[in-house]
């Protein structure tokens, strides 16, 4: 075994390990895959006729809701983290000679396939609902390309936020503001349409870029500024996650 | 390299205004049980994070299989094996998994036969692809420890390992760990419970408010606190006073109406002490001989610097 590939080696291991706790809780699978659709079929059947948005109202609402699947995928994740770091098997993987980053990087991967198990589910039914994007293949690598990213980028972030917190219970609370977000952004309906403040800050907000992105790939007429926008939260939500997540990770014994 | 497994010297630690360790010193021979005794609180499980790298030392040199641990810290890492106070065991996945987890994390070459041997010697064959949730706190312990055996490690570190299981269990335990030394491993223990030091230990330290108070085996240990004494309980104080005269070598305790005598145990020396007694018309309602335990040395050792300390305070107050 080389030093070189130990890291990946470890972290390959500690991906089986997460894999199966996945499988074998179906219940984080299940609530991960079927409060996105619930969201779906609420907002497209029962207020989407009021909302006037200029195109069919599933065309411009499974953006937000695919971005919506990820954030409500990461509850799963903080606990989980904060389970392993309260039951002590983490201080057994800190004893042994195992790559420090293998753990989180687990959880962070394992992270990203539940949120793409979702989102393809999600997309499965939008389609059932008349969803009809003009993507064209290079659209569609993009969105799924920007889905991973951002999946990936809030569960290093998401990993720190269960890493840090006390006990299991805050660390589910913790994700709450990311579940909150993409209701006070363009995902259900235009920025423009809020009242003042809320729309500013709807505006600024990263999940706006991330989901006006996504509904310009999906409708295949994508703007280059919001991409480079989008693309750069994601990018920070990782950096500032993986940061936080491995000096919470040395510091707590 | 010396035959010391681990080298301690000069190890401080505090949180804060807290010192928790203050200057420890001891060394461990390699191949035998060494084991950590003292009250909850005394600075145990510090002493075995700083040793198993979870922790850092404020100051002090601790080197573990011929390693530093603030500096070779992966070397320490390969050559340790850590069963923590609470089971470390992955609940979602079997017993079976668990010992594989560790076998791939270790890269042992043949891990299915490993697993397979270690279900077989802690007897969790049966258990062994049930989920560890489902577990007794007997199993887990013994999966915790299985899992910590995986690639045999040269030195092995059990943070009181018996805590909360039944006497069976226990002894149980007791039975690998002696098993685990007859293989050549060196064993690091610690225990509030006395027994286990005296069945296990081949040293014994005692730590109460992180200081080393003593240290030696069992039975030097044991020697340092008076020696085997027979009780003699009497009906009045006038009783207890005529046997003080006769043996002035004992001690009256005039509230318990007790008499202590030094004695060395054996059969002659009792029936003289009797005779005495007879000889003199006296009759000690209870009798009994008295050797010392590590209890009674633990509770010297521990509680004198309580009351040692509860004493200073009060005099504190009344000076005030």
């Amino acid at each position: 075994m080389s030093t070189a590939t130990a890291p990946l080696a470890d972290s390959a291991i500690m991906l089986r390990r997460n894999m199966k706790h996945t499988l074998r809780n179906p219940t984080t699978v299940f609530n991960a895959v079927l409060f996105p659709i619930v969201i779906m079929l609420m907002f497209v059947k029962v207020f989407g006729g009021a909302f006037s948005v200029g195109v069919d109202y599933i065309d411009y609402a499974t953006p937000g809701l695919l971005v919506m699947a990820v954030s409500y995928g990461l509850g799963a994740t903080a606990t989980a983290v904060n389970d392993d770091m309260t039951k002590g098997i983490i201080n057994r993987f800190k004893t042994m000679d195992v790559s420090r980053g293998s753990v989180l990087t687990g959880h962070v991967v394992v992270t990203t396939v539940r949120c793409l198990a979702a989102e393809a589910a999600l997309i499965g039914v939008a389609f059932l609902m008349g969803f009809d994007p003009k993507a064209g293949a290079v659209d569609w690598l993009g969105a799924i390309g920007l889905l991973v990213l951002l999946s990936f980028g809030a569960g290093w972030l998401t990993v720190a936020m269960g890493l840090a917190a006390k006990s299991v219970e805050t660390a589910g609370l913790g994700t709450v503001p990311l579940i909150m977000l993409p209701f006070l952004s363009s995902a259900f309906v235009p920025a423009d349409s809020m009242g003042a403040g809320v729309r500013q800050f709807a505006e600024y907000q990263p999940f706006t870029p991330i989901i006006e992105t996504l509904r310009g790939l999906l409708a295949g007429n994508v703007s280059g500024g919001d991409a480079v926008v989008a693309v750069a939260w994601c990018v920070g939500f990782a950096v500032v996650g993986y940061v936080w997540a491995v000096s919470t990770f040395k510091k707590r014994a | 390299m010396t035959s010391s497994a681990i080298a301690v010297s000069g190890l401080r630690k505090a949180y804060g205004d807290k010192v928790v360790l203050d200057g420890i010193d001891f060394e461990v021979a390699a191949g035998s049980i060494f084991s950590m005794l003292g009250p909850n609180g005394a600075g145990k499980t510090t002493t075995v994070n700083i040793l198993t790298t979870l922790l850092t030392a404020d100051a002090g040199t601790v080197r573990v299989a011929g390693h530093d641990v603030a500096k070779a810290t992966k070397q320490v890492r390969a050559s340790i094996g850590v069963t923590g106070q609470f089971a470390a065991v992955d609940d979602l996945l079997s017993g079976r998994e668990n010992l594989q987890l560790m076998a791939d994390l270790k890269r042992v070459g043949s891990g299915d036969q490993v697993v397979k041997s270690l279900l077989e010697r802690f007897d969790l064959e049966e258990s062994a692809d049930k989920m560890a949730v489902t577990y007794s706190g007997g199993m887990r312990r013994k999966l915790d420890l299985a899992m910590t055996l995986v690639g045999a490690p040269k030195i092995i570190f059990l943070d009181e390992p018996t805590t909360g299981l039944d006497p069976r269990s226990r002894r149980t335990m007791w039975g690998i760990v002696r098993d685990l030394v007859a293989e050549g491993t060196t064993i690091f223990l610690t225990t509030q419970y006395l027994e286990e030091a005296d069945q296990l230990a081949d040293r014994i330290v005692v730590l109460n408010q992180g200081r080393l108070v003593a240290q030696g085996t069992a039975d030097e240990l044991k020697r340092q606190i008076p020696g085997t004494h027979v009780r003699l309980r009497f009906a009045d104080p006038q009783e207890l006073g005529a046997a003080a005269r006769i043996l002035p070598a004992g001690t009256p305790d005039e509230e318990e109406l007790v008499l202590r005598v030094p004695s060395d145990g054996q059969s002659r020396s009792l029936r003289a002490l009797l005779d005495r007694l007879d000889e003199h018309a006296l009759n000690a309602q209870e009798f009994s001989v008295h050797s010392p335990d590590l209890d009674d040395v633990f509770l010297a050792l521990t509680g004198d610097t309580a009351d040692v300390v509860a004493q200073r305070t009060d005099k504190e107050a009344i000076a005030r």
